[in-house]
């Protein structure tokens, strides 16, 4: 018998390794956002006419909006699944905690966009002739990741429940995410420039305290979001 | 706005719920609005010593800081009535929540045109990508976005209850233009609150009468202005429910 309540962990667990399941036979998710992530790079570099010196000053603002357009293609279509399929309100009838449904969708779209993030990292080394492999390169695209994902993954509950649905996840995440935008940008290129680790390490923390409020916030209110 | 709150007539009023006549005081704080309104143009204008350097350009910022102040508080206030709907499910407290974001909105937007209007002599431009003006454009995008929100939800319950999980999610872009100067060096936006940033263009010392006048016009932008247009806002939205909820009924029938 199962108990009545199944524990947060499992339950998040569960719903992870369905949306992992279904991501390793399809390929959807990923597929589709990589494609445009390597699209979105190779426009970038010919729209801004990267020249060498250029290329650094503007990667890592280049890095970063690539991921988080990627993520944003993701997100909507990782949603719309759930909502077309009817396996949202399967989720909410179950008798789980609505923080263990956030925790476990939010865990699917992390990793995924993260080995999106992983991808566009290595084009921008391979492409741009930037390394970007270091530990500290890693952190930071975790970090951020997860802050993109985090209020992506609450907005995306919200904006499936509108009649524009997909449009409107750009608009209202966008300006939300600035902060964390400004944040990964700034300590991203002082990591490049091979700038002094006390100049960028306060951009780090910065990130750190916006990810634990969005996270925080995420689980407090994903509730509301989605009852019915 | 008054022709609005008469429309019901009476046998009406019993059946749905009715905003009633006008309260004594929102009439009483609508003339302070206007009247504190006036004088602190008035003050800004005449009463404030003028600006060694930047000379009559520099009274704009009375206007400037002010309205951004207000903003500050109505959409606080916008916090405050989302998560109280979220809690007591009152449909008062979203109607609270929409009224101070618009308000909050509108401020912005005049805070956002005087300081454009101050940079072109001062900065020598209209906008440039400085970022505060980046975050406080921003700020007024993700409102404009708030409201995109609530457009594209029908059942009401869900747009109330969405559009205050964004409400108090969009607050976190004005903490940031709040503080943004003081954690970007690179800003040319001067501080009036604490130091301000070392490549600050446009700063200046505050003498007396100019300190009386910034905190007169802080409480009329912050206080009168913002309330009374609450109020009417508040109003407003209940006549429009009430009218919605005749038609509705009015198509039973």
């Amino acid at each position: 018998m199962m108990p009545a309540r199944a524990s947060f962990f499992s339950a998040a667990y569960a719903i992870f390794r369905k949306d992992g399941l279904a991501e390793f036979r399809s390929r959807e998710l990923i597929g589709s956002m990589g494609l445009f992530a390597l699209l979105a790079v190779l426009i970038f570099s010919f729209a801004l006419e990267l020249n060498r010196q250029a290329r650094i000053e503007s990667v890592s603002g280049v890095l970063w909006v690539t991921i988080v357009f990627a993520s944003i293609l993701g997100l909507n279509r990782s949603m719309a699944m759930e909502r077309d399929q009817g396996n949202l309100d399967a989720l909410l009838l179950a008798p789980i905690s609505r923080s263990a449904v956030f925790a476990g969708k939010l865990a699917g779209n992390f990793v995924f966009t993260g080995v999106v993030g992983l991808l566009v990292a290595l084009v921008v080394t391979v492409l741009f002739n930037i390394p970007l492999a270091s530990g500290w390169m890693l952190l930071l695209l975790v970090m951020g990741v997860l802050g993109f994902t985090t209020i992506g993954t609450m907005l995306a509950a919200m904006t499936v429940q509108t009649r524009a649905r997909e449009t409107l996840l750009p608009i209202v995440m966008l300006p939300i995410a600035v902060p964390l935008l400004l944040a990964s940008v700034r300590a991203t290129s002082y990591v490049l420039n091979n700038a002094a680790q006390e100049i960028w390490l306060p951009w780090l923390a910065i990130l750190a305290v916006l990810d634990i409020i969005f996270l925080v916030l995420g689980v407090v209110l994903f509730e509301f979001v989605v009852e019915e | 706005m008054g022709v609005l709150t008469q429309a019901a007539p009476g046998k009406m009023k019993e059946k749905i719920g009715s905003t009633g006549g006008r309260p004594v005081l929102l009439t009483v704080i609508s003339i302070i609005a206007v009247v504190s309104f006036v004088a602190a143009m008035a003050m800004s204008l005449f009463y404030a010593g003028t600006d060694v350097t930047q000379g009559h350009v520099q009274r704009i910022f009375y206007t400037h800081v002010s309205s951004f102040a207000g903003a500050f508080v109505v959409l606080g206030a916008a916090v405050i009535g989302g998560g109280m709907y979220l809690w007591k499910r009152d449909v008062k407290w979203d109607t609270f929540a929409l009224a101070g974001i618009e308000v909050g909105f509108v401020l912005s937007l005049v805070n956002l045109f005087t300081g454009m209007v101050w940079a072109r002599p001062i900065w020598n431009t209209w906008w440039t990508w400085d970022p505060r003006l980046t975050s406080a454009a921003i700020m007024v995008l993700t409102y404009a976005a708030y409201f995109m929100l609530r457009a594209g939800i029908e059942n009401p319950d869900t747009r109330r209850r969405i559009a205050s999980v964004y409400g108090m999610l969009a607050f976190s872009t004005v903490v940031v233009t709040f503080i943004i100067i003081r954690i970007r060096p690179d800003t040319i936006h001067p501080a009036v609150i604490g130091a301000s940033p070392q490549n600050a263009e446009g700063g200046f010392e505050l003498t007396s009468s100019m300190l009386a006048t910034l905190s007169f016009a802080m409480v009329v932008w912050s206080v009168f202005v913002p309330w009374a247009l609450m109020w009417w806002r508040i109003r407003l939205e209940n006549v429009s429910e009430r009218v919605n909820a005749l038609r509705a009924k009015a198509l039973e029938d």
